[in-house]
């Protein structure tokens, strides 16, 4: 049922009782043209795309637990394009234009906000790789523009400018950027696949792949075994576990990724801020609080619990950066497991095994992609090549070394 | 927090410590004689286990010495450490 006024009306004088369930319980037929594994953000956009744009008619999405509480339930939320490299720009621009539109694509409130990212520099180096930034995003044709301490404290009133310990030498602002409401993107993906005919499947581990004379067959899952000869692996910090399963290796170590929320506030900042100096960003979201992310923790985990002293440091800074922060109590805080690759860039196309595709090592920095992962993920798979956009990011660029090096993947260091 | 034991000076605050990633297989010998496939697995790829998982740590704000630490990625306990060159305990099984 859409969400549209006369429906809204109608629901309203019936009690709100005739709203159906937002996507269907499915169990996994036994089999598909294309199964995605990893039932978050980007899987679940695959699967949409798939069925929305390519008409591909069997599809299933299968997810170990419930759909969206892995990193798509565990970010910061932050949308943004300002990356460095042309590849990048390229592919996360890709994404950002799908943000501005997806809550009327999908039917489906994301509450994508873009209240402008706000990037701080500390250093006099900082600043001069910002301000490359910048240049390199302008000459790409995506906006990002350069502040002065004093601009920036006027769009971001509670920075403290002149902090002993952290000055703000000048500021890196994309103003489309923002952030967006996480879960409802899941839901929204879910909601607008299963109504396309996509088996979105809870409760359905993959605990085997079956690959004969290097094709893929079919995948073992919790709910019986599934024959497929195309599927994606969408498993962020899982990726590894599962290319383990198909026989080979990854470039990539898990990390957990730590993030926090306070108590709500009233409406108090205005944007997303991040400093890489301090390992640190801030945002309010829409119930008033505060979400704070840190830099990854240190040593490489599955545990999504985070490492103490990491979130002690984040939140420090941020206490002497917003000094009206100072005394905001804490309510929860929690880890993703993050797929982090060498050059921080994200890895999409084809493993070496023929029919099993990649969508994985997006590192810190996957949830401002979800749009533009999806749709191209799909593409790919539906043309049995990878879109022209994800070519620079196939596995092969570990071995002929064209890495795609991006600095700026969390805009933190790492 | 973590407590590290360090095999030289005990167990210590995590913060002591800084983690240098997976220990891997030694250097080939003779890397111009592999194919670009096994330079890109030696140099690149990880087992990124979960669960038992052996690693080099190195006890930055102590004595200074690295040495291997065994510990399972799947809740971080701890379950063993010795020096570089020595024996290593017996571990358990991936699953067990």
């Amino acid at each position: 049922m859409r969400f549209s006024l006369a429906n809204v009306l109608r629901q309203g004088f019936s009690g709100q009782t005739g709203w159906p369930l937002q996507w269907r319980k499915a169990e996994p037929a036994r089999s598909y043209d294309v199964v995605v594994v990893g039932g978050g953000g980007h899987g679940l956009a695959t699967a949409y795309y798939l069925a929305r744009n390519h008409l591909v008619r069997r599809v299933a999405v299968l997810e170990k637990g419930p759909i969206g509480l892995g990193n798509t339930g565990r970010n910061t939320t932050i949308c943004r394009s300002n990356y460095l490299r042309p590849e990048s720009i390229a592919l996360y621009d890709h994404a950002l234009r799908l943000w501005h539109g997806l809550s009327e694509e999908l039917d489906y409130n994301v509450m994508f906000s873009p209240r402008g990212v706000l990037m701080l520099a500390h250093t006099r180096h900082e600043a001069e790789v910002l301000e490359r930034h910048v240049h390199a995003d302008r000459l790409a044709g995506v906006d990002n523009e350069w502040l002065s301490p004093a601009q920036a404290k006027a769009f971001c009133p509670p920075l403290e400018i002149r902090s002993l310990r952290f000055p703000v030498l000048g500021a890196a602002l994309q103003r489309r950027g923002g952030t967006a409401r996480h879960d409802a993107v899941a839901w929204a993906y879910a909601r607008a696949a299963s109504a396309r005919g996509v088996d979105v499947c809870e409760g359905c581990e993959v605990t085997g792949i079956r690959v004969a004379g290097g094709r893929l067959v079919g995948l073992e899952t919790r709910k019986g075994p599934i024959a497929t000869e195309t599927a994606v692996l969408v498993a962020a910090g899982h990726s590894s576990v599962l290319a383990k399963m198909a026989g080979f290796e990854l470039p990539i170590v898990s990390y957990p990724l730590q993030a926090l929320v306070s108590e709500p506030l009233k409406p108090c900042f205005p944007c997303v801020a991040m400093s890489g100096t301090i390992h640190a960003y801030v945002s309010q979201s829409d119930k008033g609080e505060l979400v704070i992310g840190a830099g990854t923790d240190r040593y490489p985990s599955y545990g999504q619990k985070g490492s103490a002293p990491v979130i002690e440091d984040a939140v420090e800074a941020i206490a002497e950066l917003f000094p009206i922060f100072r005394r905001v109590r804490m309510l929860r805080q929690w880890a993703g497991i993050v797929d982090v690759t060498p050059d921080r860039s994200p890895i999409l196309g084809e493993s070496p095994v023929r029919g099993l595709w990649l969508n994985c090592g997006w590192g810190t920095g996957g949830f401002k992609a979800t749009p533009g992962s999806g749709h191209l993920t799909a593409w790919s798979l539906a043309h049995g090549k990878p879109h022209p956009l994800l070519v620079p990011f196939g596995l092969e660029r570990f071995s002929t070394g064209r890495l795609v090096d991006e600095a700026a993947a969390a805009a933190v260091e790492h | 927090m973590l407590e590290i034991p360090c095999p030289w000076c005990g167990p210590r605050a995590e913060v002591e410590f800084a983690c240098g990633g997976e220990s891997g297989p030694p250097r080939p010998a003779d890397p111009g004689s592999l194919d670009d496939a096994a330079w890109t697995a030696w140099l690149w790829n990880r087992t990124n286990r979960k669960g038992p998982h052996v690693e080099t740590w190195w006890h930055q704000a102590g004595c200074g010495r690295w040495f291997l630490l065994a510990r399972d990625t799947s809740d971080d306990r701890v379950l063993a450490s010795w020096p570089i060159g020595a024996t290593p305990p017996p571990l358990p099984e991936e699953g067990a």
